[in-house]
């Protein structure tokens, strides 16, 4: 059974007849082929399928497609324009915040969602938010730090503005 | 040009992974794909009688259905190592066939393969084969494994044992020295079975195209030419040549993806039959239940104590699980990777280990991070840590009283051990004394006494590890059955305008080569970093490698490339003195270019380069271009070490234990990037908390893996760690031209003894001196309840 969904990724309006079983991790990732958001397990454990979705970060390998329908949603692929770094995307590089790099969109659009609401957390308010994102490379130590940094930057750009 | 080696050089391959532009293989969608999934056996143990697959067959989108019959004539999946038994019988080698045809040996043995247009319709399909099974009793524990009358896992190897080993000084010699001890501590424990668990599944892609009868396979692997290798010769009989392995971006390993697995030569094989790209990629149940574990040995040591503290003896006995199948390196791990580490850092006069390598109805037990040093440190540190405790001695003064002395390696020939190495350079109190520093440990006995005045449960525990990396000189290794040298190769390959590709048979799937490598090569070029490009992970255009496992990448791959970048300068001076028209003696390489001495007269890499491959006004006899390759065989392992503290409070009410401190010290030897190798300490760090604290690959008795998903395989999360605090100290490796050992694995080999260590200290006031890990609440909370 196929269905509808009109949805805007990145920015951009689509519309697509899909399989209502359609994931929207699938969905991304074959249809739109964005590919950054990636699937790591199959209990919504892992966290490297993170996007924002109205602004929220959820996990998409547990949603349908159809229910994305209407749905504005950001990937690590629209974090930044064109050829710019979100300072969330400034931090993971700048405090090696990555190292296979697998887990990294996930991460970063959890953390996205952290500062939208909390632009200046602590390092347990970092590590709590981190909870449903599994990192088997850095011990998460560095990715606290990452998150640290762009805090300090966005802060500071309010400030300076 | 400023000094490139030793900088925390921004990682080059972040933009892709940041931005979502990585590529790693489940990324790739080739045209006219088709998709496998496996039918996998639910049982440990089952007869296969019958593989029904018409309702399958007939399912809309469904390609092809194959079974083991399809696969009857295709060899199984090769081991790397063969450790034969004491007497000198050749070491059991079952087949491990690609899909099992008579009977399932573990929970998730392919019993079918499913082909099909799209991921689920081949899903829906595969749940519509029908298996007959005849469940049959299965044995999961290594020990168990080689009773009398346990389950067979293979009809055709008695009492499940692959093969026994042993190392060291002779047994009766040890004995005795146990013996007379004036102390004996004792420990019997499990170093249970873990999973690795890499985010990325594995995933793979057999692409074979007709008109040039050429195989391409992508795939999430550390090691792309070994896959070619054992892919080619021993599994599916083709050409070598004819085949492309493309390993490009891969999502973490920690040993689990250095093997071949069956599902590579699946695909590739029935890519082929079909004429169509076939693509898998495990789930992650699926990975919990075919990817390698790590560990799962069962140990008894014993290590006797003079009555000044001094180790007089060392005697282990270990049952290692092998699982269902030999996996690539598995034989190794246990005893090559294992027994000769028992030396530790310690001056142990008498050491003999005793190994027995046993089948059991699990998944394949392999190389996990550390891969046997974790187990020997595990050994060594818990003895450490439990006889100061009964000694009523300090740990760390215990420590320092049975250090190895401090050696170079070049004043004299190393350190030789008991158990077969010879150790290239070390330095061992430094780096506990660092540590000591760091945690306040003058501070914090009294620390602890008052918290246990107050009723807390404050702990410390130590670890002082060493390692073997840089795997491994090819005679050594191949001494010891390793049926594969471990050198590895680099191509240098200085384009007309000065501008550099580097071709290197490590492959990094996290590491950051592309960064630490250019590194090495801009430093010493006296390029800038932006000119070099690092190339890895394809097999048509990387000549040929060793892949990266056994913390080898720098100092295997790294010296490789340094003989290579040493051949280009070579080359590069004899240009240089024709076009100044000077003696190649009278020359001076550095801040890329060559002068001459005291006078001003020089000229830059990119006119040598340039000159190499327009060789108008040239050297006579010299060939054209500047494009090296060589390969570099180690002359011996390198041993890095450190020393690991931690300090855990316990809650009395619910066993729950508390990391509040972690403090790492460690030698690595010379370090390229520190920002890279701290990346390194905290992620291995962290993955031995995991495995002291939280993880376990559980089997229960029928042989189900009960955590087989991560809402039950417990690894660490963001709020279970602390930040980690490192420091170092530098012994270098005096045998390689870059001095480093390496770093990929020392987190995960020191870090496990040291948290138990602390959380039976917390513990002492109950009198509980050894609990198995994981040290979950409940099972701390039992032993608190006694």
């Amino acid at each position: 059974m196929k269905k509808q969904i009109n949805l805007t990724v990145n920015g951009k309006a689509y519309s697509h007849e899909v399989e209502a079983r359609l994931l929207l991790v699938h969905y991304l990732r074959d249809e739109l082929r964005l590919t950054g958001t990636h699937v790591g397990c199959d209990t919504s454990s892992c966290g490297s399928c993170t996007i924002l979705m109205d602004g929220l970060a959820v996990k998409c390998c547990t949603l349908l497609a159809v229910q994305a329908d209407g749905a504005n949603i950001t990937t690590i692929e629209g974090l930044a324009d064109n050829d710019s770094l979100h300072p969330l995307q400034e931090g993971f590089r700048e405090e090696h915040g990555l190292q296979c790099g697998f887990c990294t969109p996930g991460m970063i659009m959890t953390a996205a969602d952290l500062l939208s609401t909390n632009s200046d957390p602590s390092e347990q308010e970092i590590r709590h938010a981190l909870e449903g994102n599994f990192c088997r490379c850095t011990g998460y130590h560095n990715i606290v730090k990452s998150i640290q940094y762009a805090a300090n930057k966005i802060n500071n750009k309010e400030v300076a503005s | 040009m400023t000094k490139m080696i030793g900088k925390s050089v921004k990682r080059v391959e972040d933009k892709r992974f940041i931005t979502g532009k990585g590529q790693y293989t489940d990324d790739i969608i080739l045209p006219n794909m088709t998709y496998a999934q496996f039918v996998r056996s639910p049982y440990a143990h089952a007869k296969v009688l019958g593989v029904d697959t018409s309702e399958a067959l007939a399912h809309p989108g469904v390609v092809a259905v194959y079974t083991g019959a399809d696969f009857a004539e295709i060899n199984g999946v090769p081991c790397g190592w063969q450790v034969d038994f004491k007497n000198g019988d050749t070491m059991k080698e079952p087949k491990h066939p690609l899909i099992v045809v008579d009977k399932a040996r573990h929970a998730g043995d392919a019993v079918a393969i499913v082909i099909a247009e799209s991921r689920e319709a081949a899903r829906d399909a595969a749940d519509l084969v029908d298996v007959d099974y005849e469940e049959l009793e299965a044995v999961v524990d290594p020990k168990k494994a080689a009773e009398e009358g346990a389950p067979l896992v293979h009809d055709d190897v008695p009492n499940n044992i692959c093969f026994d080993w042993e190392l060291g000084n002779p047994k009766e010699e040890v004995d005795a020295a146990i013996a007379a001890a004036s102390h004996v501590t004792t420990l019997e424990f499990a170093n249970q079975r873990v999973a690795p668990n890499a985010i990325e599944p594995r995933s793979y892609i057999g692409d074979y195209d007709s008109t040039n009868d050429k195989y391409t396979l992508y795939t999430s692997t550390q090691n792309p030419h070994l896959i070619r290798l054992l892919m080619c010769a021993f599994v599916l009989g083709i050409p070598e040549h004819k085949v492309r392995i493309v390993s490009k971006d891969v999502g973490g390993g920690f040993g689990s993806k250095i093997f071949h697995y069956t599902e590579e030569a699946l695909v590739t094989y029935i890519s082929k039959q079909l004429g169509r790209p076939v693509k898998w990629t495990a789930e992650r149940s699926e990975a919990f239940l075919t990817d390698a574990h790590g560990r799962d040995h069962v140990s008894k040591a014993e290590m006797g104590f003079d009555a000044e503290g001094k180790i007089t003896g060392l005697r282990i006995k270990t049952y290692a699980s092998m699982g269902g199948y030999l996996s690539t390196f598995a034989p190794a791990v246990p005893t090559y990777l294992h027994g000769t580490l028992l030396q530790g850092v310690y001056t142990t006069p008498k050491i003999h280990i005793d190994v027995v390598a046993t089948f059991t109805h699990t998944s394949a037990v392999d190389a996990y991070r550390g891969a046997g040093r974790p187990e020997a440190t595990y050994l060594l540190e818990r003895l450490m840590d439990t006889a100061a405790l009964e000694m009523e001695m300090d740990p760390a003064e215990l420590r320092f009283k049975n250090f190895i002395p401090a050696f170079n390696g070049i004043d004299e020939p190393g350190y030789a051990t008991n158990v077969a190495l010879q150790y290239d350079s070390g330095n061992y109190a430094p780096v506990l004394e660092r540590a000591l520093e760091m945690t306040g440990y003058k501070d914090f006995r009294k620390e602890q006494a008052e918290a246990r005045a107050n009723g807390k449960l404050l702990g410390i525990g130590f670890s002082t590890y060493i390692e073997a990396c840089g795997i491994a000189p090819s005679a050594v290794v191949g001494a010891l059955g390793a049926r594969a040298g471990l050198f590895e190769v680099s191509q240098v390959r200085v384009h007309p305008t000065g501008k550099v590709s580097v071709f290197t048979g490590a492959h990094s799937h996290g590491q950051g080569h592309e960064t630490t490598f250019a590194q090495v090569v801009a430093d010493k070029f006296g390029i800038p970093m932006e000119d070099v490009d690092i190339v890895h992970g394809d097999s048509d255009t990387v000549a040929f490698g060793m892949g990266t496992y056994g913390s080898r990448s720098l100092a295997v791959g790294g010296s490789a490339l340094v003989k290579s970048i040493e051949k280009i300068i070579d080359k590069g001076t004899k240009i240089a003195a024709h076009k100044l028209e000077a003696a190649e003696e009278d020359l001076e390489f550095a801040e890329g270019k060559w002068t001459v001495k005291g006078t001003d007269k020089s000229i830059g890499f990119a006119d040598i380069s340039l000159t190499a491959y327009v060789p108008h006004d040239y050297p006579a006899g010299l060939e054209p271009g500047l494009d090296f390759s060589s390969f570099y065989d180690p002359a011996n392992f390198t041993y890095p070490f450190g020393a690991h503290i931690a300090i855990v409070e316990v809650d009395k009410d619910t066993g729950k234990v508390s990391l509040k401190r972690f403090i790492a010290v460690d030698d690595v030897g010379n370090v390229i990037n520190p920002m890279i190798v701290d990346g390194q300490i905290h992620g291995g760090v962290v993955q031995g908390i995991g495995q002291a604290l939280l993880e376990h690959a559980f089997y229960d008795e029928d042989g189900q893996l009960v955590t087989g998903s991560y809402m039950d395989y417990a690894m660490p999360r963001a709020d279970d760690v602390p930040m980690i605090e490192t420091d170092r100290t530098t012994t270098p490796c005096p045998h390689n031209p870059l001095g480093v050992k390496g770093a990929g694995e020392a987190g995960a080999i020191g870090s496990t003894p040291a948290v138990v260590n602390a959380v039976m200290d917390a513990l002492a006031p109950y009198g509980i001196k050894n609990l198995s890990m994981p040290l979950t609440s409940e099972s701390v909370w039992r032993a608190m309840k006694g």
